[in-house]
């Protein structure tokens, strides 16, 4: 890909991108696509673990979204539509390879455990071991230091498979809870029990880093 | 008189605005006191907005060339 076309086409929004690749432009694509084909990626990891699985899973959604094209309509932005049919080929994948287990389901298993260690706090609910300062406690340092972001990458691929959905897409992908529930099939309060869990083990992850290192 | 411990068990609820207006009020009444908590709440909000920052994987050139050539395919067939 690449190209001046294409760099031309970057600058465009969504709808105008959809209605030239009607038009069977090339550049349209290459440009659509490399928009959204990381974050797509990452959203189908969420659902397969396997990178060659993710790789096609994806695939087939960028040949629906080419199938389908007549179908969208423009009410719902590109990307609600683009991860909603990614949300439902992962899902049929699932079935019919037989490991199909659902978010709400694993939401329920992954219950079982308190995130943070209940022996930091005395018996009146107090700190005993409180958290200890970070050298740096702004996103954007955490998130640009290799240390600390080779942590947080670490601990968000430790998650439970339901946590580190709902933090995927709430946290790293920026969507709202309302289409989170509804691309994962989980009721709101389920959605809110998991994005805490799942923050508040990253959060330690990155507790434990600052008071081992440095 | 919110606990600590409380306080980082509703601290999501608190960033996400989910709390209702005496749940608030008690929440930064307790922060409002608590150096602990309030460092704790900081750092929860700083690790859920360094993550927003992290960088999307990037697709492989391989992936990149199947969907243009498939995109081409698509193109030819439908041009016909």
């Amino acid at each position: 890909m690449g190209g001046a076309a294409e760099g031309h086409a970057a600058g465009l929004g969504d709808p105008e991108l959809v209605r030239r690749i009607h038009a069977g432009d090339r550049s349209a694509f290459a440009a659509l696509v490399r928009r959204h084909g990381g974050a797509l990626l990452r959203f189908a990891r969420v659902f397969v673990r396997d990178e060659a699985v993710a790789e096609e899973v994806v695939q087939d959604t960028w040949m629906a979204v080419l199938e389908g094209l007549d179908g969208f309509e423009g009410r719902a932005s590109f990307k609600t539509w683009l991860y909603r049919i990614l949300a439902n080929r992962a899902r049929t994948r699932a079935v019919r390879e037989g490991r199909s287990v659902p978010f709400s389901a694993l939401a329920g298993r992954e219950d079982d455990e308190s995130p943070l260690d209940p022996e930091r706090f005395d018996a009146g609910g107090m700190w005993r071991d409180p958290p200890v300062g970070w050298t740096d406690e702004t996103p954007e340092r955490l998130a640009l230091e290799a240390e600390t972001r080779a942590v947080m990458e670490a601990a968000v691929q430790a998650l439970p498979p339901a946590q580190r959905a709902v933090l995927v897409l709430r946290d790293e992908d920026g969507l709202e809870t309302a289409e989170i529930c509804n691309l994962l099939d989980l009721t709101v309060t389920n959605q809110r029990v998991l994005l805490h869990r799942a923050r508040t083990r990253v959060r330690q992850a990155l507790e434990t880093h600052m008071r081992g290192g440095r | 008189m919110l606990t600590c411990k409380e306080i980082t068990e509703l601290v999501t609820e608190y960033a996400e605005g989910n709390l209702s207006f005496m749940d608030r009020v008690r929440f930064q009444m307790h922060i409002g006191m608590c150096r602990n908590c309030r460092r704790y709440v900081r750092q929860v909000k700083a690790t859920a907005a360094a993550l927003g920052l992290l960088p999307a994987p990037e697709m492989s050139p391989d992936l990149e060339q199947e969907l243009m050539r498939r995109f081409e395919s698509w193109n030819q067939t439908r041009g016909s």
